[in-house]
């Protein structure tokens, strides 16, 4: 009885404490459930057009609204070709930057740089659409583009994908668009993890006679590769859900292309190009389903992530 | 710190007497179409300063006007593109056009000004359909002797998001094209054969003016803002007309508004030898059943104001008025719209 007494007395005393806990755990637990909600509402919203075309949404190029027939392929392909354009553009380039932020820079030029990255990173997205539109398009269009169609469209394999009008706007262009936007995101990450690599692990390695490249490439590397997979994870997250920066660069058009110079479609921009005008359940529902194969990406590509990091933890401390 | 709550309080309570004001005033609402709002915002401003009450109107597009209105969120709702009479049977609503505006093609052609390229229906409709690719082509060439026409491919552009510009210009070319009719339609969004799709129409008209040899089209007044090389269209009667006011009037003065059941009317494509073949009203929505006839009747009020003092106002931002025979036809179709006491709104 005593003890439940003074049990019961302790926690009057802690109520601020058990109160902050609560607080917490609503926090946390309110997280499961809106994503829960949004998963559900998702769901219900897309069921007509999952009754009505089923899997043949996801394989089909045709986007009709005028006979309703409704056919995914064309935004998924574009949503994944211009992430993979991002992300081939941007890791090289963040881990020249980040490398050289932490490893090769005077140290009078390391604050600036950083601090340019980090406001690069917090421009919105519209602005880099319409510099990409007014600014990059016209030029990218003009000089580098009939360029590409003339050397790189004539050879063989890649040629099909470097060929066609120089129009400045098309999937290349959302690609680079989208590295430029992803950079700061991965470059700041990788750069802040580097810095944590210990400075004993680097000195011994150069003690031994290694190079700046190989103490990179064998200590820093490997030390920070959670943190560099998890910042090449988090541009690309928002490579696959970037909305207006693409929508104005990718064309817009629903047609499959073999070439990047030709405009395409991504997942997001037709949504925001095409949400607020659907007339009709099953072109507002075909709308949802593709938010909802947008949502599945992105978690089959997170989850991808996960497991490459457990592959590779597992690895940890074994000779290859 | 205590800069930052006077600040913080400050910015509550001036949100506090928004909200309190916006409420008192008994405004209305609607929701709708982008191509109208901004003479609907200027209207409201004017109507506003006379007479007290303020029209509160949100440009989400024709299609999420339409849900609006037939969910009653709002007091009226606008469309670029009219509701067929049954179905404005259906949901209990009528409409009636506004104003007006025309739909213009415009190019990007070297040493091509605006109003010198002669187009014709036919031409326009196989540009869109992919099957005349060149600007030299010799039905292009053919209309237009005397030009200079480019041996270059032609970039075609439309509109990426749905649009009332859209749905004037897809029901122009199905009504002249038995192709485009079977194959593409009419709609606020298409299946495009060709070409890539700009988002609204800055997007269009960006698009336009940076990619060599392109066409595309835009609402006219946006073509005039930006000083765009628009084309020249045959119309019905076989006459090239320029795109300005007087074409737009000739089309609507055309029109028989007086046999159309719910002014289901598309200008697209009038008779008279003046008319410019791509003319477009914008409309109202409302219901006919009205469950509070007094903000039904300050609608009105606004409305019949507007038709009658906003022409000015309409023609200084590039849009055409209706013509004061509509407006009489709409005054009388307003007799409709009734109370739950059975009574008509407006008297």
């Amino acid at each position: 009885m005593q003890k439940y007494f003074s049990q019961v007395r302790s926690m009057l005393q802690n109520w601020p404490d058990l109160l902050f806990r609560g607080i917490t755990r609503i926090s946390a637990v309110s997280v499961l459930i809106l994503l829960f909600a949004i998963i559900v509402s998702l769901i219900v919203g897309s069921l007509p057009s999952i009754k009505a075309t089923g899997f043949q949404f996801l394989a089909s190029p045709e986007w009709d609204p005028v006979t309703d027939r409704f056919g995914a392929l064309v935004p998924i392909v574009g949503t994944l070709v211009t992430a993979s354009i991002s992300l081939l553009i941007a890791v090289p380039v963040s881990f020249g930057i980040a490398l050289f932020l932490t490893e090769l820079s005077p140290r009078w030029l390391r604050r600036p740089l950083g601090i340019a990255i980090e406001l690069l990173a917090g421009i919105p997205s519209i602005i880099y659409g319409m510099w990409g539109l007014f600014v990059f398009a016209p030029l990218f269009g003009e000089y580098i583009e009939p360029w590409m169609s003339n050397h790189i469209g004539n050879l063989p394999i890649i040629g099909p994908f470097f060929s066609g009008p120089p129009m400045g706007i098309g999937i290349l262009t959302a690609g680079i668009i989208l590295a430029i936007m992803v950079i700061p995101f991965i470059a700041s990450v990788m750069r802040d993890v580097f810095e944590v690599v210990p400075a004993m692990l680097k000195e011994s390695a150069y003690g031994l006679g290694a190079t700046t490249w190989e103490v990179t490439w064998n200590v820093v590397l490997p030390y920070t590769k959670i943190g560099v997979v998890g910042g090449i994870m988090l541009g690309l997250g928002r490579a696959l859900g970037e909305t207006m920066a693409v929508t104005f660069v990718i064309g817009n058009a629903h047609s499959l292309t073999q070439s990047l110079l030709m405009p395409g479609n991504s997942i997001s921009s037709a949504l925001a190009n095409e949400f607020n005008e659907a007339v009709g359940e099953l072109y507002t529902s075909a709308l949802i389903e593709l938010g909802l194969i947008l949502f599945f990406i992105t978690f089959v590509v997170l989850t991808f992530a996960r497991f490459l990091l457990y592959k590779l933890g597992k690895r940890e401390g074994k000779v290859a | 710190m205590s800069k930052l709550n006077i600040l913080l309080k400050g910015a509550i309570m001036a949100t506090a007497l928004v909200t309190a004001s916006a409420a008192f005033a008994s405004d209305i609402t609607g929701a709708g179409a982008t191509f109208p709002y901004p003479i609907y915002a200027k209207w409201a401003e004017a109507y506003k300063a006379k007479s007290g009450i303020g029209m509160n109107y949100q440009s989400i597009g024709s299609g999420g006007g339409i849900k609006q209105i037939t969910a009653k969120t709002v007091d009226f709702g606008a469309s670029d593109m009219p509701l067929k009479p049954e179905v404005l049977e259906k949901d209990g609503l009528m409409q009636f056009p506004m104003v007006m505006g025309g739909v213009v093609p415009v190019i990007n052609i070297k040493g091509i000004e605006a109003g010198q390229l002669k187009l014709d229906s036919k031409v326009l409709a196989e540009i869109y359909l992919g099957k005349i690719t060149k600007w030299n082509d010799a039905a292009i060439a053919a209309e237009n002797k005397g030009l200079e026409l480019p041996d270059s491919a032609i970039t075609v552009v439309h509109r990426s998001d749905g649009s009332g510009t859209t749905f004037i210009f897809t029901n122009y070319l199905s009504k002249v094209n038995d192709e485009w009719k079977s194959s593409v339609g009419e709609g606020t969004a298409v299946s495009w054969k060709v070409g890539t799709g700009g988002k609204g129409n800055e997007g269009v008209a960006s698009y336009v003016q940076s990619i060599q040899n392109s066409i595309g089209y835009v609402e006219y007044a946006y073509a005039l803002q930006n000083k765009m090389t628009y084309a020249q269209l045959k119309n019905r009667e076989g006459h090239y007309v320029k795109p300005d006011d007087s074409t737009f009037k000739a089309a609507a003065a055309g029109a028989d508004w007086e046999h159309s059941a719910g002014f289901y009317e598309l200008l697209t494509n009038e008779p008279g030898k003046n008319s410019w073949p791509i003319t477009g009203a914008t409309f109202i929505l409302m219901h006919k059943a009205q469950e509070k006839p007094e903000t039904a009747a300050e609608v009105l009020k606004f409305f019949d104001w507007a038709y009658k003092n906003g022409g000015e106002m309409a023609a200084s931002l590039d849009y055409v008025p209706m013509p004061e025979k509509v407006q009489h036809l709409v005054r009388s179709a307003w007799k409709n719209i009734k109370g739950t006491d059975g009574k008509a709104v407006w008297k």
